[in-house]
């Protein structure tokens, strides 16, 4: 039952890992398009 | 479309949670592996969607190169309709076929092939099909990455060892391999030629995946033969789970793909206008 256990954790851990790299790129680049924004005005 | 994503991701978690009760409570415990079996109701589906990814990535990374030369397109277009005929055909033509090869899951094959293949081509202009190819096989990689981590989970209680260097598992460790080095290639190389570089290792990678998946047809592996279109067998209890969870997983992939694809365009929207205000800047400044 541990391996069970083990396997489907890793799992949620990878997607959750790669979903949070995401957010990270998006936030970074709201912050770029905000600079942008400022720029023209 | 603001409030399609939240609703399609609301839905998603609610169908991943139900596969996941499904896998866990529902589906009958197997008599001679015990509970770990149910670690294939991850280990399976992660690994079709991600050869589907990889297949998507193939078919946007052949199109982005034929596009650039509209005879080769022309004639891309009309190999695709005769491989899709062919192994329609074949499926049923030739025998005999690898054991536990149906002829209907050939045909589909073909069907897939070529729907896919003309979907990109209605759907997605030039650079799109580049955005997509990037797209899955980001996401494919993760998925590919969750195959090989619960693969040896299952494997150590089962097979008495975390891995073996037979043909099913070494040929996805290179699969994985191959796209991981596409994705460095893609982050780290400046050049105006990497999306180019980056379509024609995509497409000799691709040649991985029906290697990886057809492994345990022609070649002797330690590795459980398929349990759809293939010679394995599966109690349809745990077959039913088995699709619920794929479905789970494709719609998951789907709404990160989504994601990533709307990130990269956005990404080089903002790329561009930085390139344009660059140009655009009295020279003075630029001194």
């Amino acid at each position: 039952m541990n391996f069970l256990y083990a396997a489907y954790a890793a799992t949620w851990a990878i997607h959750i890992a790669y979903l949070i790299t995401l957010v990270r790129r998006y936030s970074r680049l709201k912050q770029e398009v905000d600079e942008l924004n400022k720029k023209k005005n | 479309m603001k409030k399609t994503f939240p609703i399609l991701g609301l839905l998603t978690a609610a169908l991943l949670s139900y596969a996941l009760y499904e896998a866990v409570v529902v589906a009958p415990r197997e008599q001679t592996m015990g509970d770990v079996q149910r670690i294939f109701y991850y280990h399976v589906p992660s690994a079709w969607t991600a050869f589907l990814l990889f297949f998507i990535n193939f078919v946007a990374s052949v199109q982005y190169l034929v596009r650039r030369n509209p005879p080769a397109d022309k004639i891309a277009n009309w190999v695709v309709i005769a491989i899709g005929v062919l192994t329609c055909v074949g499926g049923y033509v030739i025998k005999p076929l690898p054991q536990g090869m149906y002829p209907s899951s050939v045909a589909t094959t073909g069907l897939a092939i070529v729907g896919i293949y003309f979907l990109i081509r209605k759907y997605f202009s030039d650079q799109e099909t580049d955005i997509l190819a990037l797209t899955t096989a980001e996401v494919g990689v993760v998925f590919c990455t969750v195959v090989l981590v619960t693969g040896p989970l299952w494997a150590r209680p089962v097979w008495g060892i975390w891995w073996t260097w037979d043909v099913r598992l070494t040929s996805t460790l290179v699969l994985w391999l191959i796209y991981v080095s596409y994705l460095v290639l893609r982050r780290f190389s400046t050049s105006g030629q990497t999306p180019v570089l980056a379509a024609a290792l995509a497409v000799f990678g691709a040649l991985d995946v029906p290697l990886v998946y057809f492994s345990i047809w022609f070649f002797r592996t330690q590795h459980p033969q398929p349990v759809i279109g293939g010679g394995g067998s599966i109690d349809p209890r745990m077959l039913h789970v088995l699709l619920i969870n794929w479905l789970a997983f494709l719609c998951f992939a789907f709404l990160v793909c989504w994601s990533r694809y709307r990130l990269e365009r956005l990404q080089r929207d903002v790329e561009e206008t930085l390139a344009l205000e660059a140009l655009l800047e009295p020279r003075s400044n630029v001194r």
